[in-house]
């Protein structure tokens, strides 16, 4: 815009002022309580300058909550979680978008209808196939040949069933559907021309220059996985295996125990860190893959 | 080096035809240019031959050997794209070499391959160069590049020059047809400019609504255009058409009412005939109103080249256009005689668009297919 309406960009700067106070203002107030002290904490009204026990705080947090491990199995599952969703979504839109099967605008709006059923909704089933994989061939193989088997897998308690069902993203699929949209049909003419299979195609063509959808989905995936709480604090019994959004929960005052705030709110802080780190050194690619306007 | 031999050729998408059966022999080491409108069916016979495009019916060999069911990489054509198809991440080096790197081809054999294809197509100053850093003709030499570096035994060129503008069309014009005599491969050259057309092709075929209408050399299909539409088709500008009947003497039709000469073995053979006579606007004469043997004009309006100049005239309701050289001058309004010199009068049916002659000479192709099926 070019106009000049002075009142207007005001109103306009103070709109935007205000909108960043609502988003950091409940930052401050997390990190001012994790600097005080627990009378401090719980004194009305509440003080919104620092005071000096943030150590203190955070060192009490990282016992309580086990936050070492806790992290590492975060960290793990949500670097798993993420390179699974983007290999699994540019595999699954690579088939949709270069393979001409009849079927395939049936299995992309199947997929796409998945955005509907997001893991709250199915976590009753989803549960129930974690804690046996094979019932349904199982079932099928009985019900055709009558043959019992007794083949079984349980993910409870185990890396495997933190990320699997967590890996299928309609979303990523549908992101990297509409990026290779966007590149020319001859590119994948000439590389066929060059004598490159698809596989090939896709490994020195299509990830290349995708990289920046890819660095966008990272982000976007990291934080999803990262912030997963229902799934894994529903199948996780085994403690070694809990991640820190999990752990977190060992931070919150029970009632008749003391109200440390300052302690959880100290936890919370850690916990907030690796995804912060991850938007803060991304979000250049972030953005320039939502908007993906280089070729 | 190799031939390659269409034979029946249909294509169909759902119900649609697009190609209604196409027969063509092109020999080993020759620049085949396919010439038509757009939607003719020209790039789809080109996509074929590549492997780019199912065919749905006929046969296509490469060096005698049918390719109908063979992967492109295994046909040994290479192609140039209208949009050049550059892998946008690789430099000009890796783009040249990729197919070789495909191949599995060591690396400093690789490496030697690319600087010698580099200096044939002139960038060796640019191999390390993103395809987004390159002019339009840089880019194109790239995709040349890309398709001389494996040697194949059929290039192809999918209307590789018309993203360019009109000089750098010119000049890469003259560097397809340098580079063709020092590699002389089979080439295919798909285009719709008739001036691409004519100077790049040893044989010329000019295709319409998915039919072969003619092929020939370029001067063949210049001078005895097969039927009706590639006389409107070759040529700049179009050539003139008038609709008449031959009269029974068989040696004049009557052009406003004037008689108008025409070759009288050809007249004698079609007396009576409905057709459609056409006249290259540079073999059209003007002349001084009154002349004898012209038919009086009115200069409707003139078009400068400044080599010279199209004057178009009307008589009766007909426009034409006359080619003129530089020191013949008309005003707009005036009257002038137009006259057509009778060796240059080309007769078509109207009915069938075809040609009228007693030697098709320039369907010499068609009738050797006719003889091998």
């Amino acid at each position: 815009m070019i106009e000049r309406t002075p009142i207007l960009n005001a109103i306009t700067y103070l709109i935007m002022i205000l909108g960043l106070i609502l988003i950091l203002g409940p930052f401050w107030m997390i990190f001012t309580a994790a600097t005080q002290s627990l009378q401090e904490v719980t004194a009305v009204p509440f003080n919104m300058t620092p005071g000096g026990d943030f150590f203190k705080n955070v060192h009490a947090a990282w016992d309580r909550a086990n936050l070492g491990p806790a992290l590492l199995n975060s960290l793990i599952t949500s670097l798993l979680v993420m390179t699974g969703k983007i290999v699994l979504a540019a595999l699954s839109a690579f088939a949709i978008v270069y393979f001409k099967s009849p079927l395939r605008h049936v299995f992309f709006w199947m997929v796409f209808m998945t955005l509907m059923l997001p893991l709250e909704v199915r976590v009753i089933p989803t549960y129930n196939i974690a804690a046996d994989v094979f019932e349904p061939v199982r079932w099928i193989i009985q019900t055709l040949t009558g043959i019992e088997l007794s083949l079984q897998w349980n993910l409870l308690n185990s890396y495997s069933g933190l990320v699997l069902p967590l890996i299928a993203t309609a979303t990523g699929t549908f992101l990297y559907r509409q990026f290779y949209m966007t590149l020319p049909d001859e590119l994948a003419e000439a590389a066929k021309m060059d004598g490159a299979r698809p596989l090939r195609f896709f490994i020195d063509i299509l990830l290349p220059l995708s990289r920046t959808n890819m660095l966008a989905l990272a982000t976007i995936m990291f934080v999803y996985a990262w912030n997963q709480y229902l799934w894994p604090k529903l199948m996780t019994t085994d403690a070694s295996y809990q991640t820190a959004m999990v752990a977190m929960r060992a931070l919150v005052p029970s009632v008749n125990a003391l109200p440390e705030w300052n302690v959880s709110m100290a936890g919370a802080l850690i916990i907030m860190l690796p995804p912060l780190i991850v938007v803060a050194v991304l979000q250049r690619w972030f953005v320039r893959g939502l908007v993906s306007t280089e070729k | 080096m190799a031939e390659i031999g269409i034979k029946d050729v249909r294509k169909t998408y759902g119900s649609t035809p697009i190609l209604h059966g196409v027969d063509l022999n092109f020999k080993s080491g020759e620049f085949v240019v396919i010439l038509g409108p757009s939607g003719c069916g020209k790039s789809t016979l080109l996509r074929m031959i590549a492997g780019l495009e199912e065919i749905t019916s006929g046969e296509i060999s490469i060096d005698g050997k049918v390719v109908n069911n063979l992967e492109p990489r295994d046909r040994g054509c290479s192609m140039v794209f209208q949009n050049y198809a550059l892998y946008p991440h690789m430099n000009v080096a890796a783009n040249i070499g990729y197919a070789l790197k495909v191949a599995g081809v060591p690396r400093a054999e690789r490496d030697r391959r690319i600087a010698e294809t580099a200096k044939i197509v002139g960038l060796e100053e640019l191999l390390d160069r993103k395809p987004a850093q390159l002019s339009g003709g840089q880019r194109q030499r790239v995709a040349m590049g890309r398709a001389i570096i494996r040697e194949p035994k059929v290039f192809l060129f999918d209307e590789p020059l018309s993203n360019l503008d009109a000089k750098l069309r010119v000049q890469m014009r003259v560097e397809i047809r340098r580079l063709h005599k020092r590699l002389s491969a089979t080439s295919v050259f798909v285009t719709h400019d008739q001036v691409e057309a004519m100077t790049l092709a040893d044989k010329l075929i000019v295709m319409n609504k998915g039919h072969v209408e003619q092929v020939g050399t370029p001067l063949e299909i210049y001078h005895r255009p097969r039927t009706r539409f590639v006389g409107t088709f070759i040529g700049s500008p179009a050539m003139n058409f008038f609709n008449t009947t031959i009269a029974p003497s068989g040696d004049h039709v009557l052009l406003d009412g004037i008689k108008q000469a025409i070759d009288p073995v050809l007249g004698g053979k079609n007396v009576g005939a409905t057709v459609s006579v056409g006249i290259r606007p540079e073999h059209c004469r003007l002349v001084p109103a009154g002349t004898v043997n012209s038919v009086p004009a009115n200069v409707d309006f003139v078009e400068e080249l400044g080599s010279g100049r199209i004057v178009h005239v009307e008589i009766d309701g007909m426009s034409f256009a006359v080619s003129v050289e530089e020191d013949q001058f008309f005003e707009q309004g005036a009257v002038a005689g137009l006259q057509l010199p009778a060796e240059h009068i080309h007769l078509f049916s109207l009915q069938s668009g075809l040609r009228l002659d007693d030697a098709p000479v320039a369907t010499r192709q068609p009738a050797t297919k006719t003889v091998a099926a």
